[in-house]
């Protein structure tokens, strides 16, 4: 089996599960995001009265913090108020965070469990072991009900990424390179497991980068097998036991794919599509009105920190805006103490509150008909970030600080 | 469970996704009529204008890629929409829409073979469509049994309210 069938079979009570087999498997941790009212519609639909287990949920209200408009606020009350009532253990309000970043900082994220959330990003949970996935309104509410969710087994391809990145080179760029080789439906129904020199060396931060861009390749969880680093990682936020499942060697993976990145440039997705990839020095230089660097993509310290580092005393471009929102909390916190925020407020930034800022085109910074933005985020699809005039370029940090300093899209090596 | 479906077919092209379906600013709105007014606003803003309610959408690859929110669904189901076709459809769109009792068969060049404004019938158990202008019929995926359950029941909302009875009687 491998380690995310072992996953799915601990959480079902089987010592066995086979792909394509559906088991009901009972889940370690729900997450409700503010978008979701619909879940506890669906849960008193349901003609549910209490959480089965309060202790195994959480509400994080990030996609819209803090609320920009009297509708997004009265659901977040709404929302409040559920978590009081059912005496729900885990509430991260508007000054929290992205959850992606939230929930692994709050020691709830540890290798083998099954962790399940109204958002499709929680794939990035693999980074630290979990089986992560993404689930509808509807769904979550049975979770919330029963404590239990049906799965069907998915096959499993692996990615193997060798090599040591040149200078400048991050995460985001390797798995824009590989989304441009195999497509945005290339994992759908199927988990993605990462493995290889490159993803050793890697940031916890970048391994989630990694985990986090599976789904748009249409995977439905991604893994990373935990080592010394995650382990490090975990135990710093933790102390409760958990169990590290590791893949048999006789495991049949579904389709392989191996990728060296030591000759890897800065890489762009073209607008409007993420698996339009191509090298930021092969792509013409167009005029940018906004940078955005943020959400559980791209806005961790390591990313606000090469900002940071290319911005130093110099200017964002007449003409163009520089949005930086930090991914959490913690991450704004540890931004402030090293500098890295004085030093891009001085370059011209906009900081604005953790979160998920414009990603989804809610706030703090949509784009208005035939506007240019670079993003770290992860989805450039027509109107992600606003107007569906707009053109969304999806780069790395680090090609994001180099375009707000020039005003175009720049490839960052000159200024690493 | 509503096995035999016949409506007029709009086409759409390959990873039409949750933005095109239901843009991200309107995901504060709760209300299902409210929902249906922004059906696939990103792809074609005068859509849910000129949909007649028992039309049915006919996709490509991937059909409902990138977000979780269950919101594109509801926007296609409080329209109208009979049934979506598609090459393919991602998994949280496939979950959503069989939870909530939106039909959807996988048919492989549907798209390609079928033209806009074509009438068709979809048999949802035996997996077919066949097109009522040409007599033409093209066999797609037949759901699986858990997913039939699920449907049978009227969607996973009245399967889990039934369940929940039930551990209350025993």
């Amino acid at each position: 089996m491998h380690a995310l069938e072992k996953i799915l079979a601990k959480a079902s009570g089987k010592k066995q599960v086979s792909r394509g087999e559906i088991v009901t498997a009972k889940v370690d941790m729900a997450e409700v995001n503010d978008l979701y009212l619909q879940v506890i519609q669906s849960f008193h639909k349901m003609g549910a009265t209490r959480v089965k287990c309060p202790d195994k949920v959480c509400f994080v209200l990030d996609h819209y913090a803090p609320a920009p408009t009297i509708h997004s606020a009265a659901n977040q009350k709404a929302m409040r108020e559920f978590v009081k009532e059912q005496k729900i253990q885990h509430l991260f309000d508007i000054n929290e965070g992205v959850c992606h970043q939230v929930m692994p900082e709050a020691g709830i994220v540890y290798p083998g469990m099954l962790l399940v959330a109204t958002d499709s990003h929680t794939t990035t949970h693999g980074a630290f072991g979990a089986f992560g996935t993404g689930v509808g309104a509807t769904d979550l509410a049975t979770i919330l009900a029963t404590g239990e969710l049906w799965f069907r087994v998915p096959a499993i391809i692996k990615i193997k990424i060798d090599g040591t990145p040149r200078k400048g080179v991050m995460a985001k760029d390797i798995i824009l390179y590989i989304i441009g080789k195999l497509g945005p439906s290339a994992a759908v129904y199927k988990g993605i497991e990462y493995c290889g020199s490159a993803v050793d060396q890697m940031s916890m931060s970048g391994r989630m980068v990694l985990c986090n861009m599976a789904v748009e390749m249409g995977a439905k969880t991604s893994y990373i097998q935990p080592d010394k680093k995650t382990i490090t990682y975990i135990k710093s936020k933790t102390d409760k036991k958990f169990q590290v499942f590791t893949t048999d060697l006789d495991y049949q993976y579904s389709d392989e794919y191996n990728f060296d990145i030591t000759d890897l440039t800065s890489q762009v997705a073209k607008p409007d599509h993420i698996d339009d990839v191509d090298n930021v020095s092969d792509v013409e230089p167009v005029k940018i009105d906004q940078v955005f660097i943020g959400t559980c993509t791209g806005g961790r310290v390591e990313d606000i920190g090469i900002a940071a580092k290319i911005l130093s005393g110099k200017r964002v471009h007449d003409g163009t805006r520089l949005v930086v929102i930090p991914a959490s909390k913690n991450v704004f916190l540890e931004s402030l103490e090293k500098g890295y925020i004085t030093s891009l407020i001085k370059s011209g930034a906009t900081i604005s509150a953790p979160g998920c800022g414009p990603c989804l085109g809610a706030h703090q910074g949509v784009l208005a008909p035939g506007e240019y933005c670079v993003t770290t985020s992860s989805r450039n699809f027509p109107g992600r970030m606003g107007s569906t005039d707009a053109k969304i370029f999806c780069a790395s940090p680090a090609t994001a600080a180099a375009s707000a300093l020039e005003g175009k899209l720049s490839d960052p090596q000159k200024y690493l | 469970m509503i096995n035999v479906i016949k409506g007029k077919v709009w086409i759409f092209g390959n990873n039409i996704d949750t933005d095109q379906i239901y843009p991200g600013r309107y995901l504060e709105l709760t209300e299902p009529n409210k929902i249906a007014t922004h059906a696939m606003e990103g792809v074609d803003p005068t859509f849910s204008k000129n949909f007649k309610s028992g039309d049915i959408l006919i996709a490509g690859d991937n059909f409902g890629c990138g977000s979780s929110r269950e919101h594109a669904v509801i926007t296609l189901k409080e329209l109208g929409v009979a049934a979506v076709v598609a090459n393919s459809f991602a998994r949280i769109f496939y979950r959503n829409a069989i939870n909530l009792g939106l039909p959807v068969l996988i048919c492989k060049d549907a798209c390609l073979k079928i033209k806009k404004g074509e009438n068709i019938s979809l048999n949802l158990s035996a997996g077919i469509l066949t097109s009522l202008e040409t007599g033409e019929s093209i066999q797609g995926e037949k759901l699986s049994d858990h997913v039939i359950n699920i449907i049978s029941n009227g969607g996973v909302i009245p399967m889990i309210r039934a369940q929940l009875l039930r551990n209350t009687k025993k």
